[in-house]
């Protein structure tokens, strides 16, 4: 069928050696595939991984769709050279991997990092936390943080999360504090 | 299909050719690193020159990104480029040292690739590394090993890649033996993870309840349809003959009488010959130590998949040090994938953000905790009185029940009136007890905790009310049972002196299995009340779906079009999912299976087939008439909460089922215990009877209290051992934290004052520093981010050492961003917490590599 068509175009040494970089099982990395290609235009599938797939298709995907963190994703996982965040089947197993029930949470939380790093500066400032508050709070208006709640919400995270107090949090700060949480692992996970 | 294959072959050919070629280019990369690392080296006393800063900056970077990371590795890699020069020009000349320098190189290089997956790179590289790994375990692992040895070590070699490989396979094949992965995924990104982790739940259990159903109907129901003796042959294997009129009924089906009471699916079936068949079949032996098995199968399972959930969560989950943390960097839900859910999911997370603002303000004031504190008592006044409320009208109930069992001709409602008010208790209280709690206003995952323990409550203690109303039920039987004996004695002896005494040459003919009396036989009896309990249940939890939630959808969804009010919006509205009711229903429901299963075998047949209905019943009914809940809760921990729960059931049940079978004596007409003055001789008969006599006597030594009390104590002091030992590991846990803080601080300090006497330094770091922190409203400036060449993402292409060797410093951000990064993972792990670099503010000041007073444990470059 279409999967058997589809399958047979990853060979089969890189696929052994994807299931040994990657969280995926082969199943998954199968099905990445078919849902990467179907991405394409029709043209465009023999080839689906020397081809990019531009962001705009990539955020089509309905896992993607309703999260407000979609750019930053295809942003960080993307290695595309113009910054155009369009995405190559091999940053797409990346991203599914870091995703994947299996993945540590030590990755996960690493990648987590850099998606919440807005302005990609290594460490968590101000500006990065008050633009995640405005991420999960979604677009409505009355659903924003006033000023005030919002100074005191950083305020409270940096008591508790910058350890050093510089008035950011770096990666090592963050995974500290994220490793404790019980439902990190769970709900960063994304299936396809 | 053949093209397919070739194209594949080719492709193959290709890729191979492409990675020999990358091959070749990555050692001659490799020597050039190391050359440039020599002259680097030598260069570094000559004075901090700008060619050697840019030099040592590339070589930096190569280092870090081969290897990033661990020491072990860096000298793993160093050894590999020095070895891999000297070996290819004399591989016989290996002395017994490099020998097992080599050996563990590879063994290192083993390593790395069995935890490639689990460092943050590209695919590229980590293709790359592998491949290098993979060409090195290839080349040198044939030069390990001498003589003989070297053709045992290949085997072993290749034996132990085949196992790898099997596996994967293995691993491949179970994940695709996992049922309902799509479904449970729709429910998921429409509900989010809470309502999943229910049908997560139902879906262990269905294996649990598998492996339990194939112990029991694999080695007691089929060997004794098979081999036992057939219906009618047997007393207890017929309905008695005042029966017979209505054995047929439909209303058996309901009240399991007639032909399913005595079937195979009950305890009074089974005959007690100690073996059957041409198989010499144990069947009554087989029958105890399935009893056993299914009790310590389940234990085994619930007490292994919470120490497993436990160990996932190396977190302590009560630690309430990162409330406001967690809830900015943990509270999205990933999975959910419909905007719909998402909304709510905004909404949700946007009041949680407001509640534990005000919280937080609040804890400081403490107004009105008079009042509070007045109201929780009064609302666990009312619900204690509830509890005992349905405690007395259940046990008010069957008792009843047992009057009207005497009684002839009783209805429908008579006969039924235990499960009916059962399943109506359980219906109409926890809607209660959640409108009672509205009074304590409580923080809603406590409350959800509240609301759990006290439907658990309601349950239990109607259970136990039930069992010990069906206790008495038993001990009337048991006094019954000793009169119904000396009639069933005299009246089969009387029939043979009847016959016997007429003609004595003909044989008299047999009395018919129907006609004799019976013992109440109490084991089928409780068999019969826990599976109508069952059966009761499972129509009461599908009627209540289909009417609490499609009918009422379909209500709220056609006749919204005229009516007075918006019933959408208004007040029946739409179903929201129950996650704890139904979690509850399916724990108390498994109680009841353990419960029942050794007095009804064909209890767990019918729990098989309950849940696998209720997958599909329920998760029709999620996805067509619910709607996400409007305070998205995830399911955290909870399901160690919910593993607890189970395994507190199961030990409830297993107290009465053990009470049975220690201490009451089996009926003397049914099962296969009968005759036995206890169940548990059956051991005692087989092992004297089938084994060599040392095996009884050890056993009987076994079996003495002398020893058994000696090994309890040991246990418990085991015990205690462990658990002294666990504590005094949190307790060093914790003076470790406060260790590391204190560290930082020091650190932090230093570099204060290290800051403060050299401005030149701050200097440089203020100009190196690029102004994008600076960039305007946040909202915006994301999204310019994504057009702009401005927000370089760190790019990772293959050759990018080099590239950044050229220019260290005009890629600037974008380019300078990996190192810290990578510091980050080239610290030792220390217990749980990793130790946060108090260096510099802005990494990518830095082009001149670390500053001093980096932390300890780091390579220096």
């Amino acid at each position: 069928g279409a999967m058997g068509g589809s399958a047979s175009l990853i060979p089969r040494d890189l696929l052994g050696e994807y299931q040994e970089l990657t969280f995926l099982s082969k199943q998954e990395i199968l099905l990445a595939y078919k849902r990467f290609s179907e991405l394409l235009p029709k043209e465009e599938r023999e080839n689906a991984w020397s081809v990019r797939v531009p962001k705009s298709q990539i955020l089509t995907l309905p896992e993607l769709r309703a999260n407000p963190f979609q750019h930053r994703i295809c942003h960080v996982f993307s290695t595309s050279e113009t910054k155009d965040d369009s995405m190559s089947f091999e940053d797409f197993l990346d991203m599914l991997s870091v995703f994947s029930d299996s993945a540590t949470s030590d990755i996960k939380s690493h990648y987590a990092f850099r998606i919440f790093d807005f302005d990609d500066d290594g460490t968590l400032d101000r500006k990065d936390l008050e633009q995640l508050v405005n991420c999960l709070t979604g677009q409505g208006e009355e659903s924003r943080l006033s000023s005030a709640e919002m100074e005191q919400l950083i305020q409270n995270i940096l008591e508790e999360s910058d350890i050093d107090k510089d008035g950011t949090i770096n990666l090592s700060e963050f995974q500290h504090v994220v490793s404790r949480s019980p439902d990190f692992a769970s709900s960063f996970k994304i299936v396809l | 299909e053949d093209k397919e294959e070739d194209e594949s072959k080719e492709e193959d050919n290709g890729s191979q050719q492409n990675r020999a070629s990358r091959r070749k280019n990555y050692q001659r990369k490799n020597r050039d690193g190391k050359k440039a690392r020599e002259e680097g080296g030598q260069k570094k006393d000559r004075g901090k020159t700008a060619p050697t800063k840019d030099q040592k900056e590339s070589e930096n970077k190569e280092k870090k990104t081969t290897k990033r990371g661990k020491e072990g590795e860096k000298k793993d890699r160093k050894n590999s480029t020095s070895s891999g020069s000297s070996n290819s020009s004399d591989e016989e000349s290996l002395s017994e040292e490099e020998l097992a320098m080599l050996k563990e190189q590879v063994e290192q290089k083993k390593k790395l690739i069995s935890t490639m997956r689990n460092k943050p790179w590209r695919m590229v590289k980590k293709l790359s590394v592998l491949r290098e790994a993979q060409d090195f375990v290839e080349k040198f692992e044939g030069a390990l090993g001498k003589g003989k040895g070297k053709k045992l070590y290949a085997y072993k070699m290749m034996m132990a890649k085949k196992w790898v490989k099997f596996k994967r396979d293995f691993e491949n094949f179970k994940t695709q033996c996992i049922p309902w992965e799509m479904k449970i995924k729709e429910v998921e990104s429409h509900f989010g993870s809470s309502v999943a982790s229910y049908f997560i739940f139902l879906r262990w259990m269905y294996g649990v309840n598998l492996v339990l159903f194939g112990l029991i109907f694999g080695l007691v129901i089929i060997p004794e349809i098979l081999m036992g003796m057939p219906y009618g042959s047997l007393p207890r294997k017929t309905v008695p003959r005042a029966e017979q009129a209505t054995a047929m009924d439909f209303s058996v089906l309901w009240d399991f009488e007639g032909y399913i009471k005595y079937s195979a699916l009950f305890y009074g079936y089974y005959n007690n010959q100690r073996t059957i068949g041409w198989l010499k079949y144990r069947l009554p032996m087989a029958y105890f130590m399935v009893g056993i098995s299914v009790f310590g199968y389940s234990l085994m399972v619930v007490i292994r998949s919470m120490a497993r959930n436990a160990n996932e969560s190396t977190a302590d989950g009560d630690d309430d040090n990162f409330i406001f943390s967690w809830k900015m960097f943990t509270s999205w839900d990933y999975l959910i994938g419909n905007p719909e859910t998402a909304d709510n999911k905004f909404a949700s997370i946007t009041t949680s953000f407001k509640e534990s603002i005000v919280d937080e303000q609040e804890s400081n004031k403490d107004e009105n905790i008079h009042l509070r504190r007045f109201l929780r008592v009064l609302a666990n006044v009312l619900i204690i009185c509830c509890l005992c409320g349905s405690g007395y009208l259940i046990y008010f109930v069957v008792k009843r029940s047992q009057t009207f069992s005497k009684m002839q001709n009783v209805g429908w409602y008579e006969r039924n009136e235990v499960e009916i008010v059962m399943s109506l208790l359980g219906m109409f209280c926890p809607p209660l007890f959640e409108t009672i709690a509205a009074l304590e206003n409580y923080h809603p995952r406590i409350g959800l905790k509240w609301q759990l323990g006290r439907i658990f409550a309601l349950f239990l203690g109607n259970l136990y009310t039930f069992l010990l109303a069906l206790m008495d039920d038993v001990n009337e039987k048991l006094a019954e049972e000793d009169v119904v004996k000396n009639i069933t004695h005299w009246t089969l002896l009387g029939h043979h002196n009847s016959s016997a005494g007429n003609d004595s040459t003909v044989t008299p003919p047999p009395l018919d299995p129907a006609d004799v009396p019976r013992g109440p036989c109490w084991e089928t009896t409780v068999g019969i009340e826990i599976v109508r309990l069952t059966v009761s249940d499972i129509l009461v939890t599908y009627i209540t779906i289909l009417v609490g939630d499609f009918i009422r959808a379909c209500f709220v969804r056609f006749v919204n079009y005229c009516w007075c009010w918006d019933l959408e919006a208004g007040f029946p509205s739409y179903a929201e999912f129950d996650i704890s009711g139904n979690v509850l229903g399916l724990v108390f429901n498994q109680g009841m299976i353990w419960m029942g299963s050794f007095y009804a075998p064909g209890l767990v047949g019918i729990n098989v087939l309950r849940l696998l209905t209720s997958m599909y019943f329920q998760c029709w009914a999620v996805m067509s008439s619910n709607v996400p809940h409007a305070r998205v809760f995830k399911a955290s921990k909870s399901n160690n909460f919910y593993m607890g729960l189970l395994l507190l059931i199961l030990f409830l049940s297993l107290l009465p089922v053990a009470y049975t079978i220690m201490s009451l004596p089996p009926s003397f007409d049914c099962g296969p215990f009968s005759g036995k003055k206890r169940m548990y001789d059956v051991i005692q008969e087989t092992i004297e009877l089938d084994f060599p006599l040392f095996v009884a006597k050890i056993f009987s030594y076994v079996a003495n209290p002398g020893l058994i009390i000696p090994a309890i104590l040991l246990m418990v002091l085991t015990i205690y051992y462990l658990n002294a030992v666990s504590k005094a590991y949190q307790r060093a846990n914790a003076e470790l934290k406060k260790k590391m803080q204190m560290q930082r601080e020091e650190e932090k300090n230093k570099r204060n004052n290290k800051a403060s006497t050299n401005p030149m330094l701050e200097d440089l770091e203020d100009l190196l520093t690029p102004s994008t922190k600076t960039e305007s409203p946040p909202k915006q400036a994301e999204d310019k981010k994504i057009e702009s060449p401005n927000g370089t993402s760190p790019v990772r292409k293959p050759g990018r050492g080099e590239v950044l060797a050229g220019s260290p410093m005009a890629s600037g951000r974008g380019a300078a961003f990996t190192p810290p990064s990578q510091a980050f993972v080239m610290q030792p792990r220390t217990l749980g917490i990793r130790a946060s670099y108090p260096g510099q503010p802005r990494p990518w000041g830095h082009p001149l590599g670390p500053l001093p007073g980096r932390g300890r444990g780091q390579p220096c470059y």
